[in-house]
C-alpha cells in the first residue's frame, strides 16, 4: 500500500501556527457539540409545541402542525441549510440581509437554526406518538377533575409522554450530533470539517479521519450511557417502559 | 340535580344515543345498566361534557352542559367521575394525585389539600399508601384512590363509569363497599354497572338501556320484581344467572 | 422581494438539472437501495445467526455506521476505495475511481446498516413456529430462510424499506461535498455560474419536496392496502 503512515502528525503544528492538529480536531469537536446542543434546544421547544398541537381536537391546528412536519421532513437537510444561509438573507429587506451576512459565526447560527427546525419536525412526530400512546382515559380523567386542556397536558399527559419517548428522543439527539457535520458545507468548522482540513494540509488522510471517527464513537457511547442513566432516574415505579406492571398485593 | 332531556348523539352517521331522557334528583342513586354497545358509558360521559352531543339538553344543578357559554372546567370541578380503568396519573404519588386538582383548580393551599387528601384516604382505608405510586397498588386500591381523588373536589354529584368492570373478582367488594358507604351518606350518584347486588342494596332507581335508547326507568324494587319491557327481562335473566 | 425573480434561469437549466443531475440522483438511490438491502439482509442474518464472530462483526459494523456522520463516511470512502481497489486487483498504485463509484460504495455500505436493522426487526417478527415447521419438513437453514422466513419478512417490511429509500434519496444530496453533479450539485453549479442562488435553491427545494411528499404519500397508501389484506 503506497501510503505513508504518520501517527505523530497529531502533535505537529497545523497551518494556523498556533494549535497542533490534535488541538484543531478538539476545537472542532467543541463546535460540533455547541451546534448540536443549541440546535437540540430549538428542536425540543418547537417540536414539543407542534407535537402537542397535533394531538388537540382542533382541526386547523392539526393541519398547521401536519404542514410544518411535512415541510421540514421532505426537504434534505443540506438543501434546508442552503435555504437558510444563501436564500433567506436575499429575501429579507436589505439592511437585515446585510446584517445577517456580516455576522461573525454566521455559519454557526445558520447551522443551529437549520438543524434545529429540521430536527424539530422529527421531535414533533415522537411527541405526538408518545401522547397518542397514553390511554384515552388519562386525558378524560384530567378534564373530569376540572383541569383546563393546557393544564391537562402539562400535569397529566406530557410528563408520561416524555418518559415514554426518551429512547427515540435519544436517537434524535445522536442524529443531531451526526447531522451537524452537514454544516461544513456552509463553512462551520466543526469536527468533520477540521478532519478534512487536516487531510488537505497534511495529506495524512487516514489518520485524520480515524481520529474523527473515534471521537464520534466516543461521543455516541457517552451520550447513550448518560441517557440510560436518565431513563432509570425518571422511571415511574410500577412501570417498565410504558406498560403498567401487575402490582404485588 | 342531573337532568337529561331528549339527548341524541351521532358518531358520524351512526346514532349512539336516541332521545334519552332521565333524571337524578339530589341524594338519589341511579344505576344505569344494559348490554354492551347500549350507549350507557357514552351517556354518562355526556353528563359532564366529556362527550359532546348533538341534540337535547343536559343540566347539572341548573347549569346547561351543552351550552357553548358554560365554563366546563368549572362545572366539571363540581362533578366527580370515576373511570373503568381508574386513570390515576402514574407519574404522581397517591397524595399528589389527590392534591393536584385541589390546588390547580380549586386554589386550595398545599397543606389544606394534603390534609383533605389524607382524610379521604382514611375514609377508603388506604392511608398507608399515601406516598406510593399507582403502579405499586392493586387494581382495587387504585380504584379506591380514584374515588378519593374525585371526592377531594367536594362534588355535588358523582358519576361512575363501570367502576368494577376492570377488577379481579376478589377486589370488587372493597370498591363496592366504598360506594355503598357513599350512597348511604346521601351522595347523588349515577352509576353505570353490571353489579346488580349493588343496585339492589342502594339504588333508588334503575335505568335500562339498549341500543342507544332508554328502554326502562323504574324504582329498584319494581325493576327487579316486575320489569315491564321484554328486553329488560331477557337482560336480567342473563345477568342474574351467575 | 420577488420582484426580479428570474424564472428563466430555471427553465433554461431544466434539461441539465434533470437529465444530468436527477438521473445521477435517482441512479444512485436505486442502486444503493438494492445493494443496501442485499448487504443489510446479510448483516441481519449474521447478527441473528448465533455464531459468535459473525454476530460480533455484524453488530460492530451496524453500530459503527450508525455512530458516524454520513458526510465523514463519504470522505472516508472517497479516499479509501482507490486503495481497496489496488488491494483487490493487486495493482501497483491506488486505482482511480470516479466520484460515482465511490459514492455508490459509500451509500450502499452506509445505508446497509440501517436496512440491516429494518430486516432484523422483520425477521424477528416472523413467528418461531414458521421456522420450526420448515425444519420439521426437513428444510436446511438456507431453504428455511430463502423460501419461508425472508419472503415473509420482506413483505412485512416493504413500507419501512420504502421509507428508508426516501431517506436515502434525500441523503444523496450530500455528495455535494465531492462536487458531484447530482440534482443539488447541478442546481448549485447553475446558481453559482449565473449568480442566481435564490431561484435555483428554492427550485431544488421544491423538487425534492414534491418528490419526497409524493413518494411518502404512495407508501402510506400501500401501507393501508397491506393492512386491509392482513
Amino acid at each position: 500500500m503506497n501510503y505513508n503512515w504518520n501517527w505523530a502528525i497529531f502533535f505537529e503544528i497545523s497551518p494556523d501556527a498556533v494549535h497542533s492538529y490534535l488541538q484543531t480536531l478538539l476545537i472542532g469537536t467543541g463546535w460540533t457539540l455547541a451546534t448540536a446542543l443549541s440546535a437540540w434546544a430549538v428542536a425540543l421547544v418547537f417540536g414539543s409545541i407542534i407535537g402537542v398541537i397535533r394531538t388537540t381536537p382542533f382541526p386547523w391546528l392539526i393541519r398547521l402542525g401536519t404542514g410544518y412536519v411535512e415541510l421540514f421532513r421532505n426537504i434534505p437537510l443540506l438543501v434546508q441549510m442552503f435555504l437558510w444561509y444563501f436564500v433567506l438573507p436575499e429575501l429579507m429587506p436589505d439592511e437585515i440581509g446585510i446584517w445577517i451576512k456580516e455576522l461573525p459565526s454566521a455559519s454557526f447560527y445558520t447551522a443551529v437554526v437549520a438543524l434545529g427546525f429540521y430536527t424539530s419536525a422529527r421531535v414533533a412526530e415522537q411527541v405526538r406518538a408518545g401522547i397518542l400512546s397514553l390511554p384515552r382515559g388519562q386525558r378524560l380523567a384530567a378534564l373530569a377533575l376540572g383541569l383546563t386542556l393546557p393544564q391537562a397536558y402539562y400535569h397529566a399527559l406530557l410528563p408520561m409522554a416524555y418518559r415514554i419517548i426518551l429512547p427515540p428522543l435519544t436517537s434524535e439527539f445522536l442524529n443531531i450530533i451526526k447531522n451537524s457535520a452537514v454544516a461544513l458545507t456552509i463553512g462551520l468548522m466543526e469536527l468533520t470539517a477540521r478532519a478534512r482540513a487536516m487531510q488537505e494540509f497534511s495529506f495524512q488522510v487516514f489518520e485524520a479521519f480515524t481520529a474523527a471517527t473515534l471521537i464520534y464513537i466516543v461521543i455516541n457511547i457517552v451520550v447513550t450511557y448518560a441517557m440510560r442513566r436518565v431513563e432509570r432516574r425518571v422511571a415511574v415505579p410500577g412501570y417498565i417502559g410504558a406498560a403498567p406492571q401487575a402490582a404485588a398485593h | 340535580m342531573i337532568t337529561i332531556r331528549e339527548v341524541s348523539k351521532w358518531f358520524g352517521t351512526f346514532q349512539v344515543l336516541k332521545r334519552c331522557s332521565t333524571e337524578v334528583a339530589k341524594g338519589e342513586v341511579v344505576v344505569v345498566c344494559g348490554p354492551s354497545g347500549s350507549g350507557k358509558s357514552t351517556l354518562i360521559k355526556c353528563a359532564n361534557g366529556l362527550e359532546p352531543f348533538q341534540e337535547g339538553t343536559i343540566t347539572v344543578d341548573g347549569i346547561s352542559v351543552g351550552d357553548r357559554r358554560t365554563d366546563l372546567p368549572k362545572l366539571r370541578a363540581r362533578i366527580g367521575m370515576v373511570f373503568q380503568h381508574f386513570e390515576l396519573f402514574p407519574h404522581l404519588t397517591v397524595t399528589r394525585n389527590l392534591t393536584l386538582a385541589q390546588m390547580k383548580v380549586l386554589g386550595r393551599s398545599e397543606r389544606e389539600s394534603a390534609g383533605k387528601g389524607m382524610l379521604l384516604l382514611e375514609r377508603v382505608g388506604l392511608q398507608e399508601q399515601a406516598r406510593k405510586y399507582p403502579g405499586e397498588l392493586s387494581g382495587g386500591q387504585q380504584q379506591r384512590v380514584a374515588i378519593a381523588r374525585a371526592l377531594a373536589m367536594d362534588p355535588i354529584a358523582m358519576l361512575f363509569d363501570e367502576p368494577t368492570s376492570a377488577l379481579d373478582p376478589e377486589m370488587i367488594n372493597e370498591v363496592l363497599d366504598v360506594m355503598v358507604a357513599l350512597a348511604k351518606e346521601g351522595m347523588t350518584m349515577m352509576v353505570v354497572t353490571h353489579e346488580m347486588g349493588f343496585a339492589r342494596k342502594v339504588a333508588h332507581r334503575v335505568v335500562f338501556m339498549d341500543r342507544g335508547e332508554i328502554v326502562e326507568d323504574a324504582p329498584t324494587a319494581e325493576f327487579f320484581g316486575k320489569p315491564r319491557s321484554e328486553r329488560a327481562q331477557i337482560f336480567l335473566s342473563k345477568i342474574l344467572q351467575h | 422581494m420577488f420582484s426580479n425573480f428570474d424564472f428563466d434561469v430555471i427553465i433554461r437549466s431544466l434539461p441539465y438539472l434533470f437529465l444530468d443531475g436527477m438521473t445521477f440522483t435517482l441512479m444512485l438511490t436505486a442502486l444503493a437501495t438494492v445493494g443496501g438491502i442485499l448487504f443489510g439482509t446479510l448483516l441481519a442474518l449474521m447478527r441473528l445467526s448465533g455464531v459468535g464472530p459473525l454476530t460480533l462483526f455484524a453488530a460492530g459494523y451496524v453500530n459503527l455506521m450508525r455512530s458516524v456522520p454520513l458526510v465523514l463516511m463519504i470522505f472516508w470512502f472517497y479516499f479509501l476505495v482507490p486503495y481497496i481497489g489496488q488491494w483487490i486487483t493487486a495493482a501497483s498504485r491506488p486505482i482511480q475511481v470516479g466520484a460515482f463509484v465511490s459514492s455508490l460504495v459509500t451509500f450502499t455500505l452506509f445505508e446497509a446498516a440501517y436496512f440491516a436493522e429494518i430486516m432484523r426487526a422483520g425477521i424477528q417478527s416472523i413467528p418461531r413456529g414458521q421456522e420450526a415447521a420448515a425444519q420439521a419438513l426437513g428444510m436446511t437453514y438456507s431453504q428455511t430462510m430463502g423460501y419461508i422466513v425472508l419472503p415473509q419478512a420482506f413483505r412485512n417490511m416493504v413500507p419501512v424499506l420504502l421509507t428508508q429509500t426516501i431517506i436515502l434519496f434525500q441523503d444523496t444530496s450530500l455528495v455535494y461535498v465531492l462536487s458531484v453533479t447530482d440534482f443539488l450539485g447541478a442546481a448549485s453549479k447553475v446558481a453559482q455560474r449565473d449568480g442566481r442562488l435564490v431561484e435555483m435553491y428554492l427550485f431544488a427545494a421544491l423538487v425534492y419536496f414534491l418528490i419526497s411528499l409524493a413518494a411518502s404519500h404512495l407508501v402510506r397508501r400501500l401501507q393501508a392496502r397491506i393492512a386491509i389484506i392482513r
